[in-house]
């Protein structure tokens, strides 16, 4: 979660919900709580930031039919978030469409001054996107940790996803530096706070 | 027994010719097989190797099927093809592919010989389509496959002919199959079986166990148990412990010491086994004893991480004769004869004994001849478990372990399995399930929880009915909403749940000339795999022995760690452990006893015996019934020591929760230490003066209290925890271990079922893969169970001793300090004390010409974490 305090905008990227369900329909019966618990998620920030908008920078649902697999409780819980507030649903390659009955603005990109948002990254000048869930891993005596993290250069900022049932792609796979570059940081999520560290100095997994 | 031969009439004329030609006479146990199936009994050998155990499972199918009239199978057209009108006669079961094999060449000599009409074949995962298609619809009489392939044929519709008219099952080595979670789904369809083949006999093979008549129960689900059938017990063992006057070391699993010995043995042999308990000792032992083979014996190496045509090859020269000696784990414990074998050198202690005795075994498959074997203690207190087994083996004493409690998570995938077989009643299933020996307590509720669980997985919230993957229909049969969902059973069938594992391929090194070239393009073979866990710890650049030779490690590419060659000399000894077992109940007691009792001392080698002597002096002496807790400092560190026996993994779980608890009692606990014999736990705090002052109370800090909520607290956490509730979640199907086409790698896996257990522990604690997980922790990976006795056994007996300094016998443990991973540490401590130290090497001024050495961290903190 990014919170940029001039703007009042609350980013979150990667929320997959409804996940679960979509394989359950397969027949892998995965808990079907993680829609309720990402929702429970968001408020907590929404509740402590009061953003005056939030952007949601695409994936929002692991698929387009997801939409109409939300409870009536988690539908009423999400319009609940939006209540007085500029709600920007970001289309990802999961859910390219417009998703019916979610409230909300759907847009392929948002800019804001300089800063673009989008979910994969382009050519922007500076552009903050998900699509990712970058996660990086480090080996500290004996223990390795892996967390979920940002990814940072100074072109492009990367958000970890902000589900709770994504899994992660670790930040040293070849695909990162791509768009990042051989140098920048990634910014690794502990329970209380952020820990920084080259990306270099990750392992890869 | 020559007199049975002539005139018994079980045995018909061809067989005593047959044997005869051979010189030979069928064993007692032999006929006493065939009496017993005559009567219509299901029956238990028990037979040492070398027996002749698995001719006398055969005989009886053997002499049925000689006689070719009347029970001659018929064929029958079904329209489209010839279909046999009965199916198997006799199946065997093995734990092995391999050793089914080896059955197949064993059971071809006499059926040749004698000209039997009997048809042999083999089922296993390498087995062609075509074959199979055959043979489920002309079956052979004799059928040999593993429990995996087993329970898939029970999950087809062609079950009830297949297996319709079995006479017999013969299961080899009944005693590795029942300790394990294959050993619930093996009662699951043993069970199923007999509902199949009411008549059916059950043929039990089995070394020596502890509890024979539970074995009995568990091969026949319904009516009367199997009889016992005791072979004649082979020569007693040749046994001793090595002893060459040399100082034993105090700690260290690597038996260095005394390989200049092992050599000198290997040298007068023939042929010996060298048995380690782990592959990394394999690794070690091996290379040390090439290094030092000037005569070039023809010494080879045998694991389970080595590509498999390596080990084929290893065991094909074994077979023919070829090779001096086998450096070996327990992947060369069961069944096959491999040659023979004149001594089995033990390094390292026996952990068990039952174990080591099938181990010892190895050395002669002649039954009336002693087997040869020599135990190598890695250190002092080996020497003590060592010479417990001695003397346990001397008695004949066995310590396999009791039956299991059936898993939850094995019946979930039988359930699967028999609603793709046709569906199932649920009342019917349930009578049959109960009927296996391991189930026989499993309450309804669990029984329909698991139901519940394979049809949507068994949540509280119950959203997911519209995509039920069984359902019941109104003739109350449970069957598939969807035929590929067999599919689905199919792909994940089985209760082995390997590490998650990775490739290692050889490549050719990298240097500058080179990094251009694309890997790929330096690929070269495949030399086995390693556990995931021990890449990731390796930094590029960093060596280890693999295969015998010093590898450079140069990076990982999807699951492949890719190595060179190198000619470094100082190899980082590499940590993959497969196969550590923990010490068993039995020997622990039996080190115990041997510690307290002074006058059997005599037996030891002069270095243990003053050892002890000396702990007598400045301490005191661990008793049976008691447990030994010493204090002292030592470098500004406050040190609990104790010495309960009961194997690493118990300290383990025991070192967490007195960690919290001396947290809480402000003690400032720095980390801990375990042993298989003892625990060491080091504070900042002064737990002596807080001993002495009343604050802290021993009784209390060892009390059964302690497995309450901060058990359950720390086993939330835990990342073993987790490790079980993934291999439940495999083998209950929740997740699935392949797709077609597209094999998950076992990392994949991991991270899913990490965020399913939070989720679960979350919102639904008491779901039935938690319950799993749960039970699997109490016996496994944490052996709480264990801890749990040992505290009730200890209760109101904790002596302690307040010392000046470090005790003897504390010594092992404490040099063990510094070598260990961390526990319990909280992830966030760890995160700042590794970006701290990237920030003191960045900011230092040391070493400028090389400022960016991020591995260098790495690898000095993680050189402190090697393990033994």
């Amino acid at each position: 979660m990014l919170y940029w305090p001039a703007e009042r905008t609350l980013i979150v990227s990667d929320l997959h919900f409804e996940k679960a369900s979509f394989f359950a329909s397969r027949g892998v019966m995965l808990p079907p709580y993680d829609t309720a618990a990402t929702l429970e998620a968001l408020a907590l920030m929404i509740a402590e930031y009061e953003p005056v908008r939030v952007i949601a920078l695409g994936d929002s649902f692991h698929d387009s039919a997801g939409g109409a697999r939300l409870s009536p409780q988690n539908r009423t819980f999400l319009l609940s978030l939006q209540a007085g507030r500029e709600w920007i649903w970001i289309t990802g390659n999961h859910d390219p469409e417009k998703i019916e009955e979610i409230g909300g603005e759907f847009r392929e990109n948002f800019s804001r001054g300089d800063v673009v948002f989008r979910h994969e990254p382009g050519d922007g000048a500076f552009e903050i996107v998900g699509h990712f869930h970058p996660v990086a891993r480090i080996s500290v005596r004996g223990r390795s940790l892996r967390r979920r993290c940002f990814a940072s250069s100074d072109r492009k900022l990367v958000l970890p996803a902000f589900g709770s049932l994504t899994g992660g792609f670790n930040i040293r796979d070849v695909v990162f530096s791509t768009f990042m570059g051989g140098d920048f940081s990634a910014h690794m999520l502990g329970t209380e706070q952020v820990f920084s560290f080259s990306a270099m100095n990750c392992v890869p997994d | 027994m020559a007199a049975i031969m002539p005139d018994n009439p079980l045995l018909p004329d061809r067989f005593k010719r047959w044997f005869a030609s051979h010189g030979w006479q069928p064993h007692a146990h032999q006929l006493a097989l065939l009496e017993k199936a005559r009567a219509a009994r299901s029956s238990l050998l028990i037979a040492p190797t070398g027996g002749g155990k698995t001719l006398a499972g055969f005989l009886p199918s053997l002499v049925e099927l000689s006689d070719p009239p009347a029970s001659r199978p018929k064929f029958s057209s079904t329209g489209r093809t010839l279909r046999r009108s009965r199916g198997l006669h006799t199946l065997y079961l093995s734990p092995l592919k391999a050793l089914a094999a080896d059955i197949r060449r064993n059971l071809e000599r006499p059926i040749g010989e004698m000209g039997l009409p009997i048809t042999v074949e083999m089922r296993t995962g390498d087995t062609p389509l075509s074959a199979r298609t055959r043979q489920r619809q002309r079956p052979p009489d004799i059928l040999l496959t593993t429990p995996e392939q087993l329970a898939l044929l029970l999950a087809s519709a062609d079950a009830p002919f297949l297996f319709g008219d079995l006479k017999r099952i013969v299961l080899d080595e009944l005693h590795s199959l029942v300790i394990s979670k294959r050993g619930d789904l093996l009662s699951l369809d043993l069970a199923r079986l007999k509902a199949l083949a009411p008549n059916v006999q059950f043929v039990g093979l089995s070394a020596t166990v502890a509890n024979p008549e539970e074995l009995c129960d568990f091969l026949v689900p319904v009516g009367a148990r199997a009889d016992l059938v005791l072979a004649r017990e082979g020569a007693e063992p040749d046994v001793s412990v090595l002893d060459f006057g040399a100082e034993m070391p105090w700690a260290g699993h690597s038996s260095r010491y005394a390989l200049a010995e092992i050599y000198k043995l290997i040298e007068r042999q023939k042929m010996t086994l060298v048995f380690v308990n782990t592959r990394s000792q394999a690794e070690m032992v091996f290379r040390e004893l090439w290094n030092i083979n000037d005569s070039n014996l023809a010494i080879a190496l045998h694991h389970g991480s080595l590509d498999a045509t390596r080990r084929r090859k290893v065991e094909a020269a074994m077979g023919a004769g070829k090779l001096r000696a086998v450096v070996c784990t327990s992947s060369l414990d069961l069944g096959i004869d491999w040659g023979d074998v004149d001594l089995v050198i033990h390094v390292g202690a026996p952990k068990g004994i039952s174990r080591l005795q099938q181990r010892i075994g190895r050395a002669n498959h002649r039954i009336d001849e002693p087997s040869r074997g020599i135990l190598v203690p890695s250190n002092r207190f080996e020497v003590l478990e060592c010479r417990a087994a001695v003397e346990a083996l001397a008695r004949r004493t066995q310590d396999t372990p009791p039956l299991r409690t059936g898993a939850l998570d094995v019946l979930s995938q039988h359930i699967f399995g028999m609603a793709c077989g046709g569906g199932f009643n649920a009342d019917e299933l349930y009578k049959e399930v109960t009927s296996a020996a391991p189930y026989r307590k499993l309450s309804r509720k669990d029984f329909d929880d698991a139901i519940d669980f394979v049809a949507t997985g068994g949540y509280a919230l119950r959203v997911y009915e519209r995509f039920a993957r069984i359902r019941k229909g109104a003739d109350n049969i449970w069957r598939l909403t969807h035929p590929r969902f067999a599919r689905q059973y199919r792909m994940n069938v089985g209760t082995i749940v390997e590490a998650a594992m990775l490739r290692v391929r050889l490549i050719r090194g990298s240097n500058k000339a080179q990094e251009k070239s694309s890997v790929v393009a330096r690929r070269g073979r495949v030399l086995g795999q390693v556990e995931e866990y021990f890449a990731e710890n390796l930094a590029p650049g960093d060596t280890f022995i693999f295969g015998g030779e010093i590898l450079k490690f140069e990076g990982i590419s999807e699951n492949e760690v890719l190595v060179s060659r190198t000619k470094s000399s100082d190899p980082k000894v590499p940590a993959y452990d497969g196969g550590k077992f923990p010490l068993s109940t039995f020997l622990a007691e039996g080190v115990r006893k041997l510690i307290a009792e002074p006058e059997h001392w005599r037996v030891l080698p002069a270095a243990v015996r003053d050892w002890l002597e000396l702990q007598e002096l400045h301490s005191e002496l661990p008793q049976p019934d008691n447990l030994l807790v010493e204090t002292f400092w030592r470098g500004g560190r406050n040190y609990l020591v104790c010495y309960p026996f009961e194997g690493r993994l118990a300290h383990q779980t025991l070192g967490m929760l007195l960690t919290r608890r001396l947290e809480r009692a402000k003690l400032r606990p720095l980390g801990f230490v375990a042993t298989e014999y003892s625990l060491a736990v080091r504070c900042l705090g002064d737990i002596d003066g807080a001993i002495a002052a009343g604050v802290l109370s021993l009784d209390d800090l060892f009390s059964e209290g302690i497995l309450g909520d901060d058990l359950e607290a720390w086993l939330a956490e835990t990342a073993l925890m987790k490790r079980s509730f993934r291999n439940c979640a495999l083998i209950s199907g929740l997740v699935e271990r392949r797709f077609p086409g597209m094999e998950k790698t076992g990392r994949q896996v991991t991270i899913s079922t990490d965020l399913l257990y939070d989720v679960l522990r979350k919102h639904e604690p008491d779901h039935l893969l938690m319950r799993a997980a749960r039970a699997d922790a109490a016996t496994g990976l944490l052996d709480i169970r264990r801890l749990g006795q040992m505290l009730a056994r200890v209760k109101g007996r904790i002596a302690h001793r307040s010392l000046d300094r470090v005790s003897p016998l504390a010594v092992p443990v404490m040099l063990e300090i510094g070598r260990e991973t961390v526990y319990g540490e909280g992830a966030d401590a760890l995160l700042s004390e590794a970006a701290e130290d990237l920030i003191r090497e960045a900011t230092s001024d040391a070493e400028p010409e090389r400022p960016a050495k991020p591995a260098g961290t790495r690898t000095r903190l993680r050189r402190r974490a090697v393990p033994r």
